[in-house]
């Protein structure tokens, strides 16, 4: 399998805290990729590194088949990526933020259109194309930064808690449209907390304290950690510090 | 171009659709500016004063008849004998007392020499300050219109101010100023608290995670406000003139390049703000009381440099508003050309280039 992002011994450090201690794994081409962890594991850090916006203390890291310490527009022009915080602009309407997001990464006027309506087609937002955003609910608001952070139609697609604070069943089609950019061959990059949500993921890694502690299938996961889900699995690594304190 | 050209877009959208943005732009020059012209004055009228002539001669009446007559002031009272002043000021009904010497016109012929007496009340001392120099000034223009052979040995300390405003109209003083102080404030401040917002909300990460280059963004955030900020200056002059009667006595264009030089030396030093304030409460703090205030106590706006405590003066070097009041100044009320202005052009042109290299240095590419 063609791997599309590679990590190699990636160590980010503030000051005197490691925030990510020798992270070495490799993203394959199409895959939805889970990164798990608690709060405050150090996922976020890791990636900010692979969006270009931090740059990593030591270690190589390729995203898209570029370097990220030198080709860092080239990186940045091939992703998509969703923040924590919710990304679109509250006081324009849904097609001034459509309109936007297109013009910054460049898609010609034209089929930007074509693709504006055919989004709100599919996220049945239609009549909302003139709203402000900042009246819409948070399922549609979230659904719509994705949609906007794959305009571009980029090779990977980083989103961070792209879910978080929102009801099951939001979240549920929020991953159906996950599933639908992965068909179209987008690898997605996600982390989450929610752990019934790593059982939607085709690999996931699991971080403690910096380090990966696990990296494979969730069924291989719950097998490995004699497990019945993906939570009794993340309690059982997350407990090891703690046990090896005892 | 495309990219920057949606930025600026955007930036557009969200100043329009803001109403406190809009306020701030629009709403507080024009406001701050009425008040400042209006309330704050330096000059008098109708102050009320005392005479107490002990010589009645020709010469002493003509003079409290030109006093009187200026419009400056205005006779309360003609005292009697000396006792009478102490009561007086105590009452509050008068602001100053003149006393005319006696034998006044006669000393004055025969010894070049007459005593005129200025008492003021200094419970307000920068009212007495003002009375007793216009008072002096009306004497001393009055010997030498009259007398031209003749010397008083009267004490005066010449206001610079009043050649180039003879009137002297506080607008003139405050016009230049309040222009500095707005524009570097409005300036600083939005772009500040637009670049912070963004941090705020989250979109600054996912527009440097874009292809936008830190450039574009600086650009993209500095463009919007520089043209509202000329639309500022312009409504500001306007009003100078309307309201005040403040002319433009030098090159409006001049007037112009020098303004826009200092619109984009404040937008910078906002940029420079954002940069190190990470909320839009911190960016709106440092830019109010690290920017406003210094701007209006040591640029010159108020309070005259050559008064202040040396110390005060060196730090008042470091403040780009004091050098373009003295363009203004001297462009608008003296209608001076870039010959007499070049020195202060350059160095807020230095200025400039100073915070731009800071900021696009400073401005993260990678936010830590």
């Amino acid at each position: 399998m063609e791997k599309i992002i590679e990590v190699n011994d990636m160590v980010k450090q503030f000051g005197s805290f490691i925030a990510n201690d020798h992270l070495t794994f490799d993203v394959y081409k199409g895959e939805i990729f889970g990164f798990l962890g608690a709060n405050g594991a150090g996922k976020t850090t890791a990636i900010r590194i692979l969006c270009g916006l931090s740059a990593p203390t030591s270690g190589d890291v390729k995203v898209a088949g570029f370097d990220i310490y030198r080709e860092t527009e080239k990186v940045k022009k091939n992703i998509g990526y969703m923040s924590q915080k919710f990304s679109l602009y509250e006081d324009l309407t849904v097609s001034e933020n459509i309109r936007f997001y297109g013009g910054i990464y460049g898609i010609p006027k034209k089929e930007r259109k074509k693709k504006e309506t055919e989004l709100l087609q599919k996220l049945e937002m239609e009549e909302a194309r003139d709203k402000l955003i900042v009246g819409l609910p948070l399922g549609w608001k979230q659904k719509l930064a994705f949609s906007v952070a794959i305009l571009h139609q980029p090779k990977i697609v980083f989103l961070d808690e792209p879910t978080g604070g929102v009801d099951p069943i939001t979240r549920r089609r929020f991953w159906d449209l996950i599933y639908e950019a992965s068909a179209d061959g987008i690898t997605v990059f996600v982390t989450t907390h929610y752990m019934d949500e790593a059982e939607y993921c085709n690999r996931v890694s699991i971080m403690d304290e910096g380090k990966i502690e696990a990296l494979d299938t969730p069924a291989a996961l719950k097998q490995t950690y004699n497990s019945a889900n993906m939570d009794e699995v993340f309690i059982q690594i997350a407990r090891k510090p703690e046990a090896k304190k005892q | 171009m495309k990219q920057l050209k949606s930025f600026i877009k955007k930036e557009f959208y969200h100043i329009f659709r803001d109403v406190r943005t809009m306020l701030i732009l629009f709403g507080i020059p024009i406001t701050q500016l009425l008040i400042f012209g209006t309330v704050i004055k330096n000059e008098i009228s109708n102050v009320p004063v005392a005479i107490y002539d002990q010589s009645k001669d020709d010469v002493s009446l003509e003079l409290s008849a030109k006093i009187l007559s200026s419009g400056y002031f205005q006779l309360n009272e003609n005292l009697g004998s000396i006792a009478g002043i102490d009561e007086i000021f105590r009452e509050g009904t008068v602001k100053q007392v003149i006393i005319f010497e006696n034998d006044f016109g006669e000393k004055l012929q025969r010894e070049g020499v007459a005593n005129v007496q200025l008492i003021a009340d200094a419970s307000d001392p920068n009212m007495a300050r003002l009375v007793t120099s216009y008072t002096t000034g009306i004497i001393n223009d009055y010997i030498t219109k009259m007398h031209p052979n003749l010397q008083m040995p009267l004490r005066i300390k010449p206001e610079v101010r009043m050649y180039f405003n003879e009137e002297m109209k506080s607008a003139y003083q405050f016009v230049p100023g309040t222009m500095a102080l707005i524009l570097m404030l409005v300036s600083a401040l939005m772009t500040s608290i637009s670049i912070t917002r963004e941090k705020e909300t989250g979109t600054m990460e996912v527009l440097l995670a874009s292809p936008l280059r830190p450039v574009q963004i600086i650009v993209g955030k500095v463009l919007p406000y520089l043209l509202l900020s000329v639309a500022n200056a312009f409504v500001i002059v306007f009003i100078g003139r309307l309201v005040f009667g403040v002319p433009v006595a030098g090159s409006f264009i001049l007037l112009m390049l020098e303004t826009i030089l200092f619109i984009t030396m404040a937008l910078c030093l906002g940029i420079l703000i954002s940069t190190i304030a990470k909320t839009q409460l911190v960016a709106m703090f440092i830019s109010l009381i690290a920017l406003m205030l210094p701007t209006i106590i040591l640029s010159g706006f108020i309070f005259p440099i050559e008064n202040m405590p040396t110390v005060l003066q060196w730090f008042s070097h470091i403040m780009p508003a004091r050098y373009f009041i003295t363009i203004i100044r001297a462009i608008m009320l003296k209608g001076v050309g870039i010959l007499f202005i070049w020195k202060e052009t350059l160095i807020l042109l230095g200025m400039t280039l100073l915070f731009i290299s800071i900021s696009v240095k400073k401005f993260k590419v990678r936010l830590e």
